[in-house]
């Protein structure tokens, strides 16, 4: 029988502090909780006010999608729309104190901006050519996608107002295709600008008006 | 994914910042004078004290409920891991387990009860207490 070998043993190291094992047990919470918390503080009111807005620039902004006019007007709706959202959100978002980390404002920035960027640069480019009557399909079907995904960190029903919104965006991209044959280019027009309006301003007051009943505010 | 709760509000984690920063620590836990060693050893509530159901219990506190799911993909670990940890806080009276059928899918909820809250809030106090006591002790 071979005599065992003595364990040898390392040179001790100094173990690590009881306040930064504390301070690493807090760390580790408070990521925890950002992770898996959600961002419960979009206004309903605020989404609502949106609708509004978009139905106030459909009324003004006439149906000549070439026409400058109704460009700007959408435009500046659209601006309006952002500053109302922001500033409703971040009011309710203190009422309620919901949390909101710089992490989780991240997520939900790299969530809903690629999307909007992408229909930004793709307006450029229809405006270029002359595409016009594919701005508004296109507006609502990258618009859809952001929410969606911006959604995903939010409560259930803005993910849901995310896909209706790229389904109606599907629709009235197809639209001057299917009718291109049988309406003539006025009446075209007409009918997308008032998908958009049905969209920006029906879609938002419905799912504005369900969202401030469920979740408050 | 998860349904907030009105009431996860009321768990808050005090700023630990990159550095390490606490602020300053929470009510009444630790008496001053009391060592750091001593609030451990007698107080720190071990069952939640391990990484992954201090992991669990976070989460829920900003959850309504978390699906076992949900709570395997945030803890990146196994189904017999979390499930093994979930037993041992369900056992506690740390959280409720909701068990339904998303059409043929069993599903398993979770959610933290009003004792899981008191022992997580219990808990952060114990370490910010540490942290406290360590700093007036080099000071």
């Amino acid at each position: 029988m071979t005599a065992r070998q003595p364990l040898k043993l390392e040179s001790p190291q100094d173990p690590p502090a009881l306040s930064d094992r504390a301070i690493d047990n807090l760390r580790f919470i408070r990521e925890t909780m950002e992770r898996a918390g959600s961002f419960t503080a979009i206004s309903g009111r605020g989404i609502a006010y949106t609708g509004l807005i978009a139905l106030g620039a459909y009324a003004v902004s006439g149906n000549d999608l070439g026409a400058p006019r109704w460009l700007s007007a959408w435009i500046t709706a659209a601006l309006l729309a952002l500053i109302t959202s922001v500033v409703a959100t971040y009011r309710k978002a203190r009422l309620t104190e919901a949390p909101f980390s710089d992490a989780l404002a991240r997520k939900l920035a790299l969530a809903f901006l690629p999307a909007l960027i992408t229909g930004a640069v793709i307006t450029a480019v229809a405006l270029r050519a002359g595409w016009f009557v594919a701005l508004p399909g296109v507006w609502l079907i990258m618009y859809g996608a952001a929410v969606m995904a911006g959604g995903a960190l939010s409560t259930p029903i803005v993910p849901v107002m995310g896909a209706t919104f790229m389904l109606l965006g599907a629709v009235t991209l197809g639209a001057p295709v299917v009718l291109a044959t049988s309406w003539a280019e006025p009446a075209r027009q007409a009918l997308l600008n008032a998908l958009m309006a049905l969209g920006f301003g029906g879609f938002h007051l419905l799912f504005g008006v369900a969202i401030a009943r469920r979740h408050g505010g | 994914m998860a349904r907030r709760s009105s009431a996860a509000r009321a768990v808050k984690v005090r700023g630990v910042g990159p550095a390490g920063n606490a602020e300053a620590p929470a009510r009444g836990v630790a008496a001053p004078g009391t060592g750091p060693s001593d609030a451990t050893a007698t107080d720190l509530d071990r069952l939640i004290h391990e990484r992954i159901r201090l992991g669990i219990v976070s989460a829920l506190a900003v959850n309504e409920s978390l699906s076992f799911n949900d709570l395997k993909a945030l803890m990146a670990t196994t189904d017999g891991n979390l499930s093994v940890h979930a037993r041992k806080l369900e056992d506690a009276g740390y959280i409720s387990c909701h068990k339904s059928f998303e059409g043929r899918m069993p599903k398993t909820d979770y959610a933290l009860t009003t004792a899981g809250r008191r022992a997580l809030e219990r808990y952060l106090g114990h370490m910010e207490a540490i942290i406290k006591v360590t700093r007036e002790g080099r000071q």
